[in-house]
């Protein structure tokens, strides 16, 4: 029987296959209508794997669209999944940070990866991928382009200014960010330089939400924005502790949804 | 069908509002508080009703930020709203008003308060252990027993205070026996009928014929039988004082699976293990006492409200603790961390929230307490 996690986000849908050893997953754009994409992908994920509908044994639900899934048998946070997904990608880790489109979470997990505490970003785009889309599109750039100019700003911010302090972006609201970003850009300051001050500044919001929580050894980086590397860098510049980013970074709330629901299946066979 | 044990409390305050106006007309004062600091006793014994005022709606705090600043206390502007736009019908009644200097943010509103109605504020002492602080709230219960005789024009007499303590600490004692109640599993009372009660109960303007319901509804929830066993993790709930208006998370805990069993605040447990001491020779003394060990987070340091919320755990079997914080009430919110760190010695799933009165964050507090079920099995 196959085990399914559907993790419907504000930006992305992931989802997630687990047959025995075997796991599949695959992504895309949420748009505008969360129920019929999660509909579609699950679907989509079923055919180009070579299942049908009879295989399923159990579909999980989660992400911030996850009212919106008629056919899932359980709905279950994504805070909860992923505690679960990243502690399978990362066993020894005690500390997810998970970086997603609309919050920033931080979870603390034991060994089986339940969760102990978790803290998310209020009520503003602060600190998100949000934050970094809306950035990017001031920039005139993709979001997927940050990361390499982030690190080239890295290398030129120190003197980018003359006085020799790296360029530092100081709001954290959304919105003045962003007036922040067009005046240095009237100013004529290089886009590097900003991208990286950008960085800096999910980074350090991130940091001390784990902060407060607790860090202990290696924090294991989820979510869209754990893609871009220069913002790992800086968190483990905060952190001070080693921040990996599992390469299936954006699936652990998917996976972690598909494993409890292969728990369930389990159980459910025990009894029988 | 079977009446809802607790459907004259639902009814209560209008009922109320009713019997006040009858009252009023005969020549009744009625004097209205905010506050469980202030010594209901004594406007009891000074022959006037004493009331609880509005204060747990978002309706008029737009009208409040006219006069208060937006980043206060919800529960400071909703009060304080209520009053300038008149529409509290039991602010409306009130001849006059008695608050106390809490918090910063009640005692700068009582200012604003006295342009509409006379206002006394007591000084309320914030160390309690300080023989000085004790002095102060004794003088303190003397000074608003002359004010309210100067202002209703009557003798409070020494007897009178004996009798309305008695009066008070039966009050208290059958609540506390009622929500004791949900000691049990399943617990006889949801959240929601737990916050009716104990909150509705202070707009009663006839203290006998409360004691009268609360007896009643003892009696008809002690006959409780749980006929199945629960499932529900059993959630209790501290922090800034709750109610009917402001239930958002005691509402969405319930839709999404807990059981909230107990509240450990204002009008809730807090102050329910308090009784007057009869033995002592002064009434006013024996107030004091009472009064002053109210745990409430502006007391520094305020061991019994951990001591309070380590007994309930046990009593009441919790499975996991809320800690609602109503925006920028400093003294609620830092005390959070010691709240924290007692629940986690517990092994206790702890989640501590920081809100308003509006609506606007629903579907975020619905994730949070979501995922606190899950923690504490509900998955």
């Amino acid at each position: 029987m196959l085990a399914v996690g559907i993790d419907v986000g504000s930006i992305s849908t992931k989802v997630v296959v687990i047959d025995g050893n075997k796991i599949s997953h695959l992504i895309k754009p949420t748009g505008w209508s969360p129920r019929q994409v999660g509909l579609e992908s699950y679907q989509e994920i079923l055919e180009r794997e070579g299942y049908n509908q009879n295989q399923v044994g159990y579909i999980v639900g989660t992400g911030y669209g996850r009212i919106s899934l008629p056919f899932v048998h359980k709905v279950v946070t994504e805070i909860t999944c992923h505690g679960r997904g990243a502690s399978f990608l990362q066993p020894q880790t005690q500390l997810v940070i998970d970086v997603g489109g609309q919050d920033s979470k931080v979870i603390k997990i034991d060994r089986q990866g339940k969760v102990q505490n978790f803290i998310m970003n209020d009520k503003c785009a602060a600190g998100t991928g949000r934050f970094l889309q809306v950035m990017a599109a001031t920039l005139g750039l993709e979001v997927s382009e940050l990361a390499e100019l982030g690190k080239l700003g890295e290398l030129r911010s120190p003197q980018g200014d003359g006085a020799g302090s790296p360029l530092v972006i100081n709001s954290m609201c959304t919105v003045f960010a962003e007036s922040e970003v067009i005046g240095l850009l009237a100013q004529g300051v290089d886009k590097a330089s900003i991208v990286a001050a950008l960085h800096c500044s999910i980074a350090k919001r991130v940091a001390a939400m784990a902060k407060r929580i607790g860090v202990e050894g290696p924090v294991t980086f989820t979510g869209g924005v754990a893609r871009n590397e220069g913002i790992r860098a800086k968190l483990e510049q905060e952190l001070n502790v080693p921040v990996i980013v599992p390469p299936e970074c954006q699936f652990a709330g998917a996976l972690g949804a598909a494993l409890i629901g292969q728990e369930i299946l389990l159980r459910k066979r025990a009894l029988h | 069908m079977t009446r809802s044990p607790i459907e004259d409390f639902f009814n209560l305050r209008e009922v109320s509002i009713l019997k006040i106006k009858e009252m009023k007309d005969k020549g009744i004062k009625v004097v209205g508080s905010y506050c469980t600091y202030c010594p209901t006793e004594l406007i009891l014994a000074a022959g006037a009703i004493p009331v609880s005022l509005c204060g747990t709606k978002e309706e008029p705090i737009s009208a409040a930020e006219r006069t208060l600043p937006r980043n206060l206390c919800p529960l400071i502007k909703s009060s304080y709203g209520f009053a300038v736009t008149d529409t509290c019908p039991f602010f409306y009644f009130s001849d006059l008003i008695v608050g106390e200097t809490t918090c910063d943010g009640k005692k700068k509103m009582f200012e604003q308060m006295q342009q509409l109605k006379p206002v006394h504020v007591m000084e309320l002492p914030t160390i309690k252990k300080s023989e000085a602080s004790f002095q102060l709230w004794v003088e303190e219960i003397r000074r608003l027993r002359v004010w309210l005789e100067e202002n209703l024009s009557v003798k409070i007499t020494d007897e009178a205070i004996w009798q309305a303590i008695e009066i008070v600490n039966q009050e208290r004692s059958l609540i506390k026996a009622i929500c004791d109640l949900n000691q049990i599993d399943p617990p006889p009372l949801s959240g929601l009928s737990l916050l009716t009660v104990s909150w509705s109960r202070s707009f009663n303007s006839d203290k006998a014929e409360t004691i009268r319901m609360l007896r009643d509804l003892k009696e008809r929830l002690a006959v409780h039988q749980p006929d199945q066993v629960s499932v529900k993790q059993r959630i209790l709930l501290t922090g800034c004082p709750v109610g009917l208006g402001t239930e958002k998370v005691i509402r969405l805990t319930e839709e999404l699976g807990g059981a909230v069993v107990a509240l450990e605040n204002c009008s809730g447990y807090k102050t329910l293990e308090l009784q007057t001491n009869t033995e002592y020779s002064d009434p006013i003394v024996a107030l004091a006492d009472k009064y002053l060990q109210i745990p409430c987070s502006c007391m520094s340091p305020n061991p019994y409200r951990l001591e309070l919320l380590e007994r309930m755990i046990h009593d009441f079997r919790i499975d996991a603790v809320i800690d609602l914080t109503w925006q920028a009430c400093h003294t609620y919110n830092i005390e959070a961390y010691q709240v924290e760190q007692l629940v986690q010695q517990k092994g206790l799933p702890y989640l501590h929230l920081e809100s308003d009165y509006s609506s606007t964050d629903l579907e975020s507090l619905k994730v949070r307490i979501e995922a606190l079920l899950e923690m504490a099995g509900n998955s």
